[in-house]
Order: structure tokens, then C-alpha cells, then sequence
């Protein structure tokens, strides 16, 4: 019976309405927070939103949420809990953000790296990634001594298509003896996978790991076999210090802490953002001593040519795979190309999955 | 001191106390885990285990998601339990699920975007003869070459989710979208639309399927020669043998009914709730089922409570994380803790504890 009453009144307690002001923001991942990735790099984000704003804003997390059906039910059941925003930090959650966001016309949907927007209650946003994987494949391509460098993709869509094309274009421009292996793991977070694929790579020759999956396997396998790797989306160094040589770390914050306050202001509208390092959402992790400063410098010159939007890194003359032309010389990709890009450039010998 | 007696036949009573025993075991042990996170405990467990079906914020909405989220599991289990009684091994429902999927939408996007009352009965058919075909390759190579079928309906799984990948970025890819993977969304095309038969319910096709499975499983189980025939099988094999049980029949019919329901499994999630053919559309149902069919009892009734069991600590477990801040891997314990507890009480259904006093000599 004293459970029962205790129960009840922690119940009254949990049901106390928020204050008027109090913003309540959901946030679902599709991994765990402890990824030291992806999933890593919103919840950093998260905490300095909730930092940002104290107790004006009640922020909750759903971690490990599958596509699908799953996701449907989480962000619902967020919904119905007087969550007045979500976050939900994966592509493939796009059918079930548009189907909860039909529903609940109210709440205000943020839709990380998504591609279907058919409310207007739903905002997209992504990161300009192919602008840092620019950056690693200019320093792979240089520091490479096997001339061979491994990729472990994880799914086939426009962002990590672009990413490897932009990371072979840059590491060919500066190399053009190099040559990429690319391993394909249908998965965003699986350390086990990654650590194979990472194996494999290496055994076919690759001296410099990249990854678009989200664990730190790949670059724990690098420290151990002597090689070099990227971390992804968080700074990975403490876990190869001396194989990580810098890794594209999202900084997701500054525009978290925009789209809340808008919401508080009722500025908030759908929109559809794509930032880069001109607005600060990609930064690169600290260089790795062993990047000769020469080295070094170039990077740092790359990143302010492409913040200052003197350079993009899809500038032609291009060809696809296949030879045939895609970027006259001197032609810019625009963004509707690269949002939708399914194929590999000139030059990248594996097979284009599918 | 306490002394171990294996016990003449295995105790009735707590072959059916054992479960319950086991929840509540759980619920004591995750609410130490609970308040050792930090969170109050009563609250982490009413959040788990009564908030989806009482609360009055979220039961109308999370009681429905029960019957969706327990149906896939239910009647795959259904279908596993019968082979586990006779000793036969199905460990690769997830793959048999996967072809049910990929063969039930297959057949909705042949005939997208043509109307025809007849699709859905088509494609009701096709999932249950994929998931029957997958079955079939470990009976066969059993009943034929004498392989495991364990580890080959285990490893088919991985084939299967391989044939998955690629229909999902090739033949069955959605042609509207471009450089994205994935079908079309079925519950947009209404002639292959498992959609809720009463609104709000949570109630489609595959519920339906579930509770049929299970009352033919328990008429099968209890009233049918197969049912007797599978469980002397299972129980003692030579006997089973004078009695005229053919073992490699057996085998084909209890893979095939299993292989069946999983892929019956497959399509009713990839046409309704599931929606569309994805690469990580298996979402681990197949396995978990397996849990679902022992927590059962290997009994289609109580196969119906494991399954709504394991659904509610899903579901009530998205509730903990979001009102409680409770980690996600709190919550996996907390299920695998259901597991082990009742494991370890199986151990008295076959021994009994007693007490004696001395050392024995």
C-alpha cells in the first residue's frame, strides 16, 4: 500500500504541467550516446542546448531506435507527451518523421540528413560532409605510402556517395597513383563489422583507413596494425593516438540552439538547411603531429578556401564512373546534384553498390 | 547445509509458477539496477510495465502498439515452438521472415499501381510460401545429406539479409527517389495496404493471423496425431519411431510450418507497420521470438503472454528512456534479466532444493 501511495504521488509529481516557457525537446538516435561518433556528436549537441538554455528547456533521448515502425511509436509517444520539438538524428527515419508529423501538426520536426518533407511542420538539415572529406583525401592522398586507401561506407545515399567521391578527388588531385578499396557495411554502428572491414582493408594494402560508420573499431584496428585512420564525427584520437590523424567532428549546437530559440520566439519555420564549414557545423579535429606542417598548412588553406566559398570541392571538369562527362571545366556541382548523387566519379575502381 | 534432489518428473507446478516467479524476480532486480542509475525505482518500473497500457497519456495510443509490436513475435514463436518440441531447431526465422517480406512486396510492387481486391490475398500467399521455401533448404539438406539444421538455417539468415541489402538498393528501390535505398511506401498503395481493420485498435492482418496461428497450434498440439506425433518425437525418438513417426517428415513439416508463419511474419510488418522493403528492416524479430517461444513454455498460450510480455518492455522501455532518462542498455539488462531468471528457476522444476541437517558421510 506505501508503494501504491508513493507511486501515486511521484505520478502527481511526473504529471506536474511544465512551466508555460519550458520548451521540451525529444531527441531519437539511431545508435547509442556512447557511439564516440555520430550519435555522440548530437548528444554533445544536446547538452550544450540544454546548457544554452537551463531550465527553460526539458530535453529527453530515445537511443537505439530502428527505422520503421519503432521509430514511428517513439516519436508519437513523444508527441502525446506534450514534446513540443524533435530531433530525430537520422536519414532513415524520413517515412516515419513525415507520418508522425502529419499527425501531430503542432510539434515542430527536425529531421537530420533527411529528404522527404511533405509538412510544414517538418525541417531538414545536413551537414556539408563532402566538404571535410575533401580535406582527408587531400591529407591521405598525400601521406599514403601504398598509395592505397580504405573506406568503410556504410549506407549508399547521396551523403556518403559524395563523401567518398569528394575524398577520391582530392587524394587523386594531389596523388594520381592512388587508389581507393571501399567495403560496404549496410550499417551505421556495428564495431564488429567495422573492425573487419577495417582488417580486410588493410590486408589488401591500405596504409590510411577512412569510415562513414559511426564506432571507433576502425580506427582502434588502425592504432594496432600501425596504420593511419579518420575518426568520424567526434574526435576519435583516444582511441588510435597515434593512427588518428584528424577526423570531421559535427558541431550540431549552434544550430540546435537556433532552431529552440526560434520555436520560443514562434519564428520557427520549415526550412532546409545544409551547412558546412562556413557556418561552423563541420570542424576538423586537432592535426595529428605526424601530418608535416607543410601538410598541415595546406589543410588549414583548403578549409578557408571552401569556408570563404572561393572553392568547392566538385569543381569540373568531372566525369562519372563510367566516363561520361558530368562537370564541364570549371563548373560548379549544385546542391539539387549532390543531395541526390548515386554514382561514383571517374577513376574509383569498385562497383558502384546496387 | 542444502542438498540437490533431481526429481522423479519434472514439477507441474513449477513449470507454470516459473514464469511469473521469473517477472517478479525482474521487476526486484531491475529496480536495485534502477536505483543504483539513480532513478526511483517504483517509478522506472510502473513507467515499464503499467504506463503502456494505464496511462492516460500514452494507453490509448501504446495499448494498440502492444498488439503490433507483440503480433510478428507471437506468431513466428507459435510456429518455432512446435519444432523445438520435437527436437527440431529453427534458429533462422529471421531470414525466413525476410523472404516472407521480400516476397509478399515483391508481389505489391509487380502490380503497383493497379487497384485489385485480390493483391493483398496474393501477397498474403507469396510471404508464407517465401518464408516456407527458406525453411526448406535446411530440411532438405537435413533430411537428405543429414546436415544441422541449426547452423544452416542460422547462417541463411545472413544470406537472407544479403538478398535484403540488394533488393532494397536494386530491383525493389523506389524509382520517385532519387540515390536514397528503399521500396515504396506500401501504405501508400492501397491494394497492398495492411492497413488497422477497426481504427485505433492496433488490430491488422497479422494480429489476426497470430491469434488463428495460435488456436491452430493448440488444437494441433493437443487434439491432432501430428501434435501427439511431435511431441513423441521429441520426448523419445525410438518410441516415436515404432510408433510410424517418419523422422524426415517431421522435419519438412515442422520447418515448413515455422518457415511459414515467420514469413506470414514478414509480409504483414513490411505492408503495414513496417511499410517499406529497407535494409534494416529485419529489426531482430526472428531472434527475439525465440526467447518469446521458451518464456512461453513452448505453449501457444503462453506463447501469447510471452509475446505480450516482451512487447510491453519494449515499449514501456522507449517510455523509460524519455520520461526517466533511463540508458538504453538499462533496458536490454532488464530483458535479458527476464531470461536469466527464468532459466534459473527452470532448475527447480527438475530439482528440488532440501534441506539436511549434518554433514553427509
Amino acid at each position: 500500500m506505501k508503494k501504491l501511495i508513493s507511486a501515486a504521488v511521484l505520478s502527481a509529481a511526473l504529471a506536474t504541467p511544465a512551466l508555460a516557457d519550458t520548451t521540451k525537446v525529444g531527441f531519437i538516435y539511431i545508435g547509442p550516446v556512447g557511439d564516440f561518433g555520430w550519435t555522440a556528436g548530437h548528444d554533445r549537441a544536446r547538452q550544450e542546448l540544454q546548457g544554452h538554455f537551463g531550465d527553460a528547456v526539458e530535453t529527453n533521448i530515445v537511443e537505439n531506435v530502428d527505422y520503421g515502425a519503432d521509430a514511428e511509436r517513439v516519436m508519437t509517444q513523444m508527441a502525446l507527451s506534450g514534446t513540443d520539438m524533435i530531433f530525430a538524428a537520422s536519414f532513415g527515419y524520413g517515412p516515419d518523421v513525415n507520418a508522425v508529423a502529419g499527425n501531430f501538426p503542432n510539434v515542430a520536426f527536425q529531421h537530420a540528413t533527411g529528404y522527404i518533407q511533405e509538412h510544414d511542420n517538418i525541417s531538414l538539415y545536413d551537414a556539408r560532409f563532402y566538404e571535410g572529406r575533401a580535406v582527408l583525401g587531400h591529407i591521405a592522398g598525400k601521406m599514403t605510402e601504398t598509395n592505397t586507401i580504405g573506406y568503410i561506407a556504410s549506407y549508399p545515399i547521396p551523403a556518403v556517395v559524395s563523401g567518398i567521391n569528394s575524398a577520391y578527388l582530392h587524394a587523386k588531385a594531389v596523388n594520381p597513383d592512388v587508389n581507393f578499396r571501399i567495403i560496404w557495411t549496410y550499417s551505421w554502428f556495428d564495431p564488429a563489422l567495422e573492425a573487419d572491414a577495417a582488417e580486410t582493408l588493410i590486408e589488401q594494402g591500405a596504409d590510411v583507413i577512412m569510415q562513414h560508420t559511426d564506432s571507433t573499431a576502425a580506427v582502434r584496428v588502425a592504432e594496432d596494425a600501425g596504420v593511419m585512420a579518420f575518426g568520424q564525427a567526434s574526435d576519435m584520437v583516444e582511441f588510435g593516438p597515434t593512427a588518428h590523424l584528424s577526423a570531421i567532428v559535427d558541431r550540431w549546437a549552434p544550430y540546435y540552439i537556433s532552431r529552440v530559440q526560434a520555436l520560443k520566439d514562434g519564428t520557427w519555420e520549415a526550412q532546409n538547411s545544409w551547412m558546412g564549414f562556413a557556418e561552423g557545423v563541420i570542424e576538423m579535429a586537432p592535426w595529428n603531429d605526424r601530418i608535416p606542417t607543410e601538410l598541415q598548412e595546406e589543410a588549414d588553406a583548403l578549409i578557408a578556401a571552401i569556408s570563404a566559398g572561393e572553392y568547392h570541392p566538385f569543381t569540373g571538369p568531372i566525369n562519372r564512373q563510367d566516363g561520361t562527362p558530368w562537370l564541364a571545366d570549371g563548373e560548379v556541382a549544385d546542391d539539387g546534384a549532390l543531395a541526390t548523387m548515386d554514382f561514383y566519379v571517374e577513376g574509383i575502381t569498385s562497383d558502384f553498390p546496387n | 547445509m542444502i542438498r540437490l534432489e533431481k526429481r522423479k518428473e519434472p514439477s507441474k507446478f513449477w513449470r507454470i509458477a516459473n514464469p511469473f516467479l521469473a517477472v517478479a524476480l525482474t521487476m526486484l532486480a531491475g529496480a536495485a539496477m534502477f536505483a543504483m542509475l539513480g532513478k526511483d525505482p517504483v517509478v522506472a518500473i510502473r513507467l515499464i510495465f503499467f504506463d503502456p497500457i494505464f496511462s492516460e497519456t500514452f494507453g490509448s495510443y501504446s495499448r494498440p502498439q502492444l498488439l503490433t509490436k507483440s503480433a510478428p513475435l507471437i506468431l513466428i514463436a507459435v510456429g518455432l515452438a512446435i519444432g523445438f518440441k520435437a527436437n527440431i531447431w529453427n534458429i533462422g526465422a529471421e531470414g525466413q521472415y525476410i523472404m516472407g517480406a521480400l516476397f509478399g512486396a515483391g508481389v505489391a510492387l509487380a502490380f503497383f499501381p493497379a487497384p485489385g481486391w485480390y493483391i493483398f490475398p496474393l501477397m498474403v500467399l507469396a510471404g508464407a510460401f517465401g518464408g516456407f521455401l527458406w525453411a526448406m533448404i535446411p530440411a532438405i539438406l537435413k533430411t537428405r545429406f543429414n546436415t544441422n539444421e541449426i547452423l544452416v538455417s542460422l547462417l541463411l539468415v545472413y544470406v537472407a539479409e544479403r538478398i535484403l541489402a540488394a533488393m532494397a538498393l536494386g530491383l525493389m528501390r523506389n524509382p520517385d527517389i532519387a540515390g536514397f535505398p528503399g521500396s515504396r511506401d506500401l501504405r501508400r498503395y492501397e491494394a497492398a495496404h495492411n492497413a488497422e481493420l477497426f481504427a485505433n485498435t492496433g488490430i491488422h492482418w497479422g494480429v489476426v493471423a497470430a491469434l488463428i496461428a495460435v488456436i491452430f497450434a493448440y488444437v494441433m498440439m493437443t487434439r491432432h496425431m501430428l501434435g501427439f506425433h511431435v511431441k513423441l518425437a521429441g520426448q523419445a525418438p525410438r518410441a516415436a519411431r515404432f510408433a510410424g513417426v517418419a523422422p524426415a517428415r517431421l522435419v519438412i513439416v515442422c520447418l515448413g510450418i515455422s518457415g511459414a508463419l515467420a514469413g506470414l511474419a514478414g509480409m504483414f510488418e513490411v505492408s503495414g507497420p513496417g511499410g517499406q522493403v529497407r535494409i534494416e528492416f529485419a529489426a531482430g524479430y526472428g531472434f527475439t521470438a525465440i526467447i518469446v517461444a521458451f518464456l512461453g513454455r513452448l505453449n501457444p498460450i503462453g506463447i501469447v503472454l510471452a509475446g505480450l510480455l516482451l512487447g510491453l518492455t519494449y515499449i514501456g522501455g522507449e517510455l523509460g528512456q524519455m520520461m526517466l532518462q533511463l540508458p538504453g542498455a538499462a533496458i536490454q539488462v532488464f530483458q535479458g534479466m527476464l531470461l536469466f531468471f527464468l532459466l534459473a528457476l527452470d532448475f527447480q522444476t527438475n530439482y528440488r532444493m532440501r534441506l539436511t541437517r549434518g554433514v553427509r558421510t
